[in-house]
């Protein structure tokens, strides 16, 4: 007689280990009303993160577009001619780090603004165009940067034509500033929310034991070792885990799917075509997988703290 | 196969479910164990089983000294040593075949062996029919048997019982008996702790006789 741990066939493992993860997962079916609301407080838990970190990443993605266009808007002094606008937009064509500028036509843009604007009364009790000569310009884009976009600025603002010049990049900063607080709280909620999930599944899987304690015990007289009957109760975790995840990522595609209409709207009226993106891949990977581990480990907790208070008596 | 050296378990609270207790039992052996309610007859099988560890002195099961068994190997030394309960002890949310097969899982025995196993057990103790069937659907007999299949199946040396004919009328525990001794007769050392001293003088076998934790007589049987 001895009592070393007798060396079992890789592939009897591996199908010890699948009749388990079944049996496990039968086991979960046969409650499903049960099932179901531990999965669903997972779910819930996990979405609120996951959504959170999608809407993130299309704020950024619509930031984005902005980010390269470091416009300058070049507001010429109401005296400058449109002739003399006109030169100077020649000639700022031929200027190496540019790569566009568009000038706008005081009496075009005027037209424009009471078309859009609705103050068209207001603006015809005027006895003359308000509106300057404006010369919009995007430098190439290794132009771009911040620190190029303010050189350039520095250097239109000495144009005699130049009454002052805009650079839109200082909100474009605050907004990066924004998104960066932003993806820091949804990494703080998400570490709070997966503490919750381990903390969950730790509990069911304690009012599991408790409800298999008689089970344990005569698997236990019977020379079940610790691993078989820890294992379970770790594929238990595991599938609350997964199925968590699985419904996080329904509920954030479903929340996603009805935004999407509403969104496309507003977009269209800020005529972007901006479109909401959905869960990527990766994402969805590190939540399947995240959500599976937190399962697993919380599970793990649990048996390590309770399994060996069982004994047969 | 079994030895038991100034034995003595000591529970917390100083009582002494078993004192200095010394003797041997023979591979192959069928011994009875009686006495009256808390003379001990658990505590010792409690020990043998390992559910419990001595407070002094020695046990020995097939020439190993369990005090030297780590926590981690207990599993694999219970495997050797098939046990019977008064209450059975079986899993009510499982058929009789599963319950019985429980040990054989537990071995990681592979599929087809566990089917050919359990239903020569089964096949033994008269239930190969009722395989299907759950625990509750049967009498206190037929789940005593499920059982005794479920502690023999996996054909360990040793096999201790306990009151296994505390619930059974005479007859049902004239047939659990007569299955002992089938057991025996392949070469199974019993240890059966029972207080039914009409069965046990009729089966004339050799008896220990506790009382109060203290080995009071080794009565040696004729028919062994």
């Amino acid at each position: 007689m001895s009592l070393s741990k007798p060396k079992l066939r890789i592939d009897t493992w591996i199908l010890r280990h699948l009749q388990v993860a079944l049996s496990s997962l039968g086991r979960l079916c046969r409650t499903p009303l049960a099932t179901l609301m531990t999965t669903a407080v997972i779910g819930i838990a996990l979405a609120l993160p996951t959504g959170m970190h999608v809407a993130l990443g299309n704020i950024q993605q619509l930031a984005g577009g902005w980010d390269g266009a470091a416009t300058l808007s070049l507001f010429l002094k109401q005296e400058v001619s449109e002739e003399q606008a006109m030169k100077l937009s020649n000639r700022l064509g031929t200027h190496p780090q540019l790569a566009k500028v568009q000038l706008i036509n005081p009496d075009l843009a005027l037209e424009e603004f009471q078309r859009l604007s609705g103050f068209k009364g207001a603006l015809q009790a005027l006895d003359k165009n308000p509106l300057p000569t404006v010369l919009v310009i995007e430098p190439l884009q290794q132009y771009s940067t911040p620190e190029a976009a303010e050189q350039l600025m520095a250097e239109f603002n000495q144009l005699t034509e130049v009454d002052f010049t805009q650079l839109d990049l200082q909100w474009v900063r605050r907004f990066h500033a924004i998104t960066k607080i932003a993806a820091r709280g949804v990494i703080v909620i998400g570490v709070l929310l997966g503490l919750a999930v381990l903390l969950i599944v730790g509990n069911t899987i304690r009012l599991e034991i408790q409800n298999r304690k008689s089970e344990i015990e005569i698997t236990k007289l019977i020379g079940g070792t610790d691993a078989f009957i820890r294992r379970p109760f770790l594929y238990n975790g595991l599938w609350y885990g997964l199925s968590g995840g699985i419904l996080a990522w329904l509920l954030v595609t479903l929340s996603l799917w009805m935004l999407s209409g509403p969104v496309e709207r507003l977009a269209g009226l800020y005529r972007s075509e901006f479109d909401l993106s959905a869960i990527d891949i990766q994402t969805l990977g590190v939540l399947l997988l995240g959500s599976t581990l937190l399962g697993l480990f919380g599970s793990w907790i649990a048996v390590g703290r309770h399994l060996s208070d069982i004994e047969p008596s | 196969m079994i030895h038991f050296e100034n034995v003595t378990k000591r529970y917390p609270g100083g009582h002494e479910g078993l004192s200095n207790s010394n003797f041997h039992i023979a591979p192959g052996e069928m011994v009875f164990l009686t006495g009256h309610s808390g003379a001990g007859k658990s505590t010792l099988l409690r020990l043998i089983g390992l559910l419990e560890r001595c407070t002094r002195g020695q046990v020995r099961v097939g020439g190993r000294n369990l005090a030297k068994i780590k926590r981690g190997q207990i599993p694999y030394h219970r495997r050797e040593v098939g046990m019977i309960f008064q209450d059975h002890r079986l899993l009510h949310d499982r058929t009789v075949f599963d319950n019985v097969a429980m040990p054989l899982v537990v071995a990681g025995l592979r599929h087809q062996e566990i089917g050919r196993r359990v239903r020569a057990s089964l096949d033994k103790v008269g239930l190969l029919t009722k395989e299907r069937a759950y625990p509750i659907t049967l009498s206190g007999g037929e789940q005593q048997r499920v059982g005794i299949a479920r502690a023999v199946v996996s054909k360990p040396p040793v096999v201790l019982a306990d009151e296994p004919t505390g619930n059974l009328d005479p007859a049902l525990s004239q047939e659990i008996m007569d299955l002992f001794i089938q057991f025996n007769q392949v070469g199974v050392t019993l240890l059966i702790a029972t207080h039914d001293l009409d069965l046990i003088s009729r089966m004339d076998r050799r008896i220990l006789t506790l009382s109060h934790g203290r080995l009071k007589r080794d009565t040696p049987g004729k028919a062994s």
